[in-house]
């Protein structure tokens, strides 16, 4: 498997993931939706942690601090932080098979939603409902088909 | 861009190391964000993203707009009719209400001594179009400073208040919604007068306010309805913000537990109001932060308050305190500080006895908490002290009678009716 990739490949699916997050759904819907976003960074940072890694986490936050944060900056700061740990870590995430690597994108996921709580709370603005943690098992859940997209695009 | 790293093959290949990478990445967020939260120094850059974004929201947002646009355009001809009618029916009933509103304009232009009737708050409207729905209580629209659009403008529906702008791009600003748990509005009861702060909730599910600084003895009732008070700055005088929905009053708790519904619906409704108001017109925002009014015309300005003397001796207390009377002038020739058996035959029955044991002492130590409200308000401002300090009056007075005389604060001056024959 060769892990060649364009980097207008990672912009383009970046961008995708930055449309899939903002687009407004139903509010059912919007409550279970994974951070596409954050998936595709992840991804990226395991699949390319040179052309992606923490360049992308950054630039990719930021848009989504313009989008939704009340802070610019925030989302920004915790992406990269996340895209660092899984770039650095990216030989051993990619040696798992699917399942494993879902369960590490779960704890990860969790990692990045607690740090953007913590952030919320040191800089006084109010916290989002709870049931949000529920984006971190969903997003876990979506990993592997998204993974498996994501990595058929780039073989072709 | 160099910042996507050297597009490699490798993950250990040329360039700075990742960690040193996430370090510069890491102080430059954490930069942003406090000039962002503390200085308000990226107003410039903030608006150059939210110039570069919105294409994005745009575009986001397209599919729901197409799909309203597509069930516009396939209605049939009877709901279209029905819809005409309702309309037509609704721009009479607009019609005949604002005849009646020139009527009370000019009406209320001669009582205020004014020769001719005030031109409207509003100097100018622009309907702006909501682009993005709520996203933890902010909506986007899709007007900037192109249009005229400033920071802290106030934004309204056919019904009441909806929010605030907080950040204006080019094309497209944010609005802060009231229900935001990060925003207040200055409000007005009403029906009473009393002013105080809304707050929102920030409940996602049912949009609602909160009014956290009303006493528990404060006059308010489910259904009153909250209209802007034009303090803070950037709401105007006098439009309406929501209905009470529900109130609590604990007599424990020394604050009641208000809460209302605001008007302005934003789930329903694609279509705000911005709002431009003359600054020289007596309901617009005062923004000045003493407390003396800086805009506004002179000779609107409200009298100064007349003192509180004839206010504190209502005709209700009267008969009561004649009812308590050989009571306390017994425990007052006695020279006790506590009337323990000094129970009043009125309707307080607990009253009373918190506020004799409480505010006999000392009398700061939070009277209007711990009296339960009375039951039969019939003014507004006049009830709520009234029966607190024609309660808490002799108290105060009782450990040192010999100062009441020389005092006569407002409080007192209630008493000495019934201490002199």
């Amino acid at each position: 498997m060769s892990w060649e990739v364009s980097r207008g490949r990672i912009l383009f699916s970046t961008l995708i993931g930055l449309v899939l997050t903002v687009l407004p759904l139903p509010q059912l819907a919007d409550l279970i939706r994974p951070s596409f976003l954050v998936l595709t960074v992840l991804y990226w940072s395991v699949a390319a942690p040179r052309a992606a890694g923490v360049g992308l986490g950054w630039f990719a936050g930021l848009l989504l601090d313009v989008f939704q944060g009340p802070v610019l900056g925030q989302h920004a700061l915790v992406l990269s932080l996340v895209s660092l740990i899984t770039a650095l870590e990216h030989q051993r995430i990619r040696s798992k098979p699917l399942f494993q690597q879902s369960l590490i994108v779960l704890v990860v996921l969790a990692f990045y939603q607690g740090v953007v709580l913590a952030i919320d709370g040191w800089t006084g603005h109010p916290l989002p409902s709870p049931l949000q943690w529920i984006q971190c098992g969903t997003g876990a859940l979506i990993w592997a088909p998204a993974a498996t997209l994501l990595a058929q695009g780039r073989r072709a | 861009m160099a910042a996507f790293g050297t597009g490699g093959i490798r993950s250990q290949g040329r360039g700075p190391p990742l960690g040193f990478r996430f370090t510069l990445y890491a102080i430059l967020s954490i930069v942003v964000m406090f000039l962002d939260q503390r200085h308000g120094w990226l107003e410039q850059a903030r608006f150059l993203l939210q110039a570069g974004a919105y294409p994005i929201q745009l575009a986001v947002n397209s599919p729901s707009t197409a799909w309203s646009w597509l069930s516009q355009s396939f209605r049939t001809r009877e709901s279209l009719e029905a819809e005409n009618a309702r309309l037509r029916n609704k721009q009479h009933e607009l019609e005949l209400r604002t005849m009646r509103y020139d009527a009370l304009a000019r009406e209320n232009g001669e009582l205020r001594g004014l020769r001719d009737a005030l031109p409207q708050v509003a100097d100018r409207w622009l309907a702006a179009e909501i682009v993005t729905d709520s996203h933890r209580q902010r909506i986007l629209i899709n007007r900037g400073t192109t249009n005229g659009v400033f920071k802290a403008q106030a934004v309204l529906d056919d019904k009441g208040v909806i929010g605030q702008t907080t950040h204006v791009g080019p094309w497209s600003a944010e609005v802060i919604l009231i229900t935001n748990s990060e925003h207040a509005i200055p409000v007005t009861i009403e029906r009473t007068g009393l002013r105080t702060i809304a707050v929102g909730t920030g409940d996602e599910d049912s949009a609602s306010l909160a009014l956290p600084y009303l006493p528990g003895n404060a006059d308010v009732k489910p259904g009153d309805q909250l209209v802007s008070s034009g303090l803070g700055g950037v709401f105007p005088a006098g439009y309406p913000v929501g209905r009470v929905s529900e109130v609590h009053r604990d007599a424990v708790q020394p604050l009641a537990q208000v809460r209302a519904t605001p008007y302005g619906h934003v789930d329903s409704d694609r279509d705000v109001m911005l709002v431009w108001f003359r600054e020289d017109h007596p309901a617009a925002p005062v923004t000045g932060t003493a407390g003396d009014l800086q805009v506004g015309n002179k000779a609107l300005q409200p009298q100064p308050a007349p003192p509180p003397r004839p206010k504190a001796t209502p005709p209700a207390a009267q008969p009561e305190r004649s009812g308590e009377n050989p009571e306390k002038r017994q425990a007052r020739d006695a020279g006790q500080p506590e009337t323990p058996t000094g129970t009043p035959p009125g309707a307080n029955s607990t009253a009373p006895h918190t506020t004799n044991s409480s505010g006999g002492a000392r009398k700061p130590t939070s009277p209007s908490g711990t009296v339960n409200p009375p039951p039969a308000p019939s003014s507004n401002r006049g009830t709520a002290p009234a029966p607190a300090s024609a309660e808490a009056a002799p108290a105060t007075k009782e450990p040192a009678p010999v100062e009441a005389p020389k005092t006569p604060t407002p409080e007192q001056s209630a008493s000495p009716p019934p201490r002199d024959p």
